[in-house]
């Protein structure tokens, strides 16, 4: 287990190293910042002073090995345009990013599992016909759009809940988190529903898939023989083994929920990372730019260690071959 | 009364391609404590006998025809919460392949706890104490470490002793084994015979071993069923039937098991291959590969009966039947 920890630590290292380089040369070839940051009409010897006090003079190779430099010191550079520290930039917003998206998680998983469950137990019923014809609207239809519709039919026709911003935060444990008030809580109902509309389909899709897999094999069948209730026969026996697919997915999807929330964070005007990557890279403000995505980087990569915490967890064959 | 009374059941499949008739007509009687050998070629239809009595078939199998009594009580008539009681309590059944009849993410524990409490109101540590018991009954060393273990960390005979010690938690009255051992090595299938030999003679249970290997049910059965394309075309005492095989394919299972003094000859078969279900020849279905038929099998042959002995065949071997 320890040499297991060690090699995912050298792996991490090695990922976030590579990611560095790329992002850091991509984005010096889209543009020279200091054309945005500066007014039009800045004289040669102010565009000097300013490249000097970025550090935009050097060559690139000089200029990435002092930010790695910097980096392994915890140290990921100013921001051109907040001059502000570009990791409290990100962590100032990122609770509201990764609250948005956990929330969305948990809908479709709260959700998303009791339908899969109930398609999949009755194939080819009306009740599976009308899950799956559901599933494929919330996998087929923009992002953008739900967004907007949800925007349309909650807030603007039946004017039942905000369509923009935050809304009042309270502090919970240290946090601060939209569940404290109602008005968090109601501002944070479309957006996450935006976001887990396409989770959503994908976790009804994987259940009842695993569920169509599993009743046929012949332990269902003895669990029968032995005179077990469906109901206990379907929520531990059969789910128990349909989580481990779940678990792998919803790892990897977690991530791209963070990405996605770009989209619904644009829409619906939440304060979170999403929005402050895309102004970012308008700006070309390349401190922030990296960091955000080594951050998210970071966090894929713990995710993925969750993901195999909890196989050990849920599956004994995996817990022996770890051992 | 008998224990089981199986009366001219018909079990269908209703598929695409037509309706498969799985179980075409089997009676069959079992009395308390006593052992049927349900002997037949893959697809005669003797799982699904078993799995009809269960009421376990899988859509879209179901029973077209025919009762099912057990202790006199039609399992027709019975609501699935009622069924359910009755499996795994007072009717329980062994799979045939060990390596798949236990969840594998579940601990034997906890699959054996849930067996005992979804028949009796007992605590969890009474439950506990039942299956450690239960483990040892069937000779799994260290019961009350094992509980803890998982399905793969046993080998195929221990999971199978696993498998038969949950079915014989609450010591039923009938059990339906099929197949138990044949996904076994040769040695393992000996020690699971005994062991279900040592238990279902010590609680007088009555079973029904379902198998194509009639080296294993001599050794076992009282009686003897032989099916063949859904029905049973002889049955009688187990030595009688081995001794003097009326129906030509009994004799012919007979003759095709090796025996020791038969070293050095080829065996011998039942030339051709069992009819498709969908596709079964009018009359006598074994008449095609059969040495003895004549025009007359052609048409269904009735059943006689001479003693406990039983047939279906309008040229029994032997005697002047």
């Amino acid at each position: 287990m320890t040499a297991f920890v060690i090699r995912r630590i050298f792996q991490a290292a090695l990922v976030l190293l590579a990611t560095a380089v790329i992002v850091f040369i991509g984005v010096y070839a889209i543009g020279d910042p200091l054309e945005i940051l500066l007014p039009g009409d800045a004289t040669m010897a102010e565009r000097e002073a300013v490249a000097q006090s970025l550090g935009l003079d050097k060559p690139l190779p000089v200029q990435f090995f002092t930010f790695l430099g910097n980096a392994v010191q915890g140290d990921f550079g100013r921001s051109f345009v907040y001059n502000r520290p570009a990791v409290d930039v990100i962590l100032e917003r990122l609770p509201a990013t990764l609250e948005l998206a956990f929330t969305a998680l948990m809908i479709s998983l709260i959700l998303g599992i009791p339908l899969g469950l109930w398609a999949g137990t009755k194939p080819q019923s009306g009740v599976d016909e009308t899950i799956m014809t559901g599933s494929i609207l919330g996998f087929s239809m923009p992002n953008f759009w739900q967004g907007m519709m949800l925007i349309m039919v909650f807030s603007v026709a039946l004017g039942w809940l905000p369509s923009t911003g935050r809304g009042e935060t309270g502090t919970v444990l240290g946090m601060r988190t939209s569940f404290a008030t109602w008005d968090g809580v109601a501002h944070l109902i479309l957006p996450a529903t935006n976001l887990a509309l396409g989770q959503l389909a994908l976790v009804i899709r994987l259940t009842r898939t695993g569920v169509q897999e599993t009743m046929p094999l012949d332990f269902v069948k003895f669990a029968r023989a032995r005179g077990l209730s469906e109901t206990r026969i379907l929520l531990v026996h059969v789910m128990k083994n349909i989580l481990i697919p779940i678990v792998t997915v919803i790892g990897v999807e977690f991530g791209s929920l963070i990405a996605f929330a770009v989209v619904t964070e644009t829409i619906f005007a939440w304060p979170g990372v999403g929005k402050l990557i895309i102004d970012s890279i308008g700006a070309l403000d390349r401190p922030i730019v990296v960091a955000y995505i080594l951050v998210i980087v970071a966090m894929f990569i713990v995710i993925n260690l969750i993901v195999d915490v909890l196989y050990s967890l849920l599956d004994p064959r995996v817990r022996a071959r770890a051992a | 009364m008998s224990l089981l009374h199986i009366d001219n059941l018909h079990t269908v499949f209703d598929t695409a391609a037509g309706t498969i008739r799985a179980v075409d007509g089997v009676s069959l009687t079992l009395e308390p404590g006593q052992i049927v050998g349900l002997v037949g070629e893959s697809g005669s239809g003797k799982s699904i006998t078993g799995f009809s009595v269960l009421g376990l078939l899988d859509p879209p199998g179901r029973v077209a025809e025919g009762r099912i009594l057990f202790k006199g009580r039609d399992l027709a008539s019975l609501s699935p919460r009622e069924f359910r009681a009755l499996r795994g309590d007072r009717i329980a059944m062994i799979f045939q392949d060990p390596m798949m009849t236990l969840n594998p993410v579940l601990s034997i524990g906890t699959q054996m706890v849930e067996t005992v409490q979804a028949h009796r109101k007992v605590s969890k540590a009474e439950a506990r104490a039942r299956a450690r018991d239960a483990l040892g009954r069937v000779g799994i060393p260290r019961p009350e470490e094992r509980l803890a273990a998982y399905p793969h960390e046993f080998s195929g005979g221990m999971r199978q002793r696993v498998a038969i010690a949950m079915a014989l938690l609450h010591e039923p009255d009938l059990i339906i084994a099929d197949e138990p051992t044949t996904a076994l090595d040769v040695t393992i299938q000996a020690q699971i015979l005994s062991v279900v030999q040592g238990l279902v003679a010590d609680m007088g249970m009555a079973l029904i071993w379902i198998s194509h290997d009639l080296g294993v049910v001599a050794g076992l059965a009282d009686r003897i069923a032989v099916m063949y394309a859904g029905r049973i075309v002889e049955e009688g005492a187990t030595d009688d039937v081995l001794d003097r095989p009326r129906h030509p394919y009994t004799a012919g299972l007979v003759a095709s098991t090796p025996l020791a003094n038969d070293r050095g000859q080829p065996l011998r078969q039942i030339r051709g291959t069992a009819p498709s279900p969908l596709n079964r020849p009018a009359g006598c279905a074994f008449a095609p590969r059969c040495d003895h038929a004549t025009e007359v099998c052609g048409q269904e042959p009735g059943e006689t009966a001479q003693g406990d002995r039983r047939w279906r065949c309008f040229h029994p071997l032997g005697g002047q039947a």
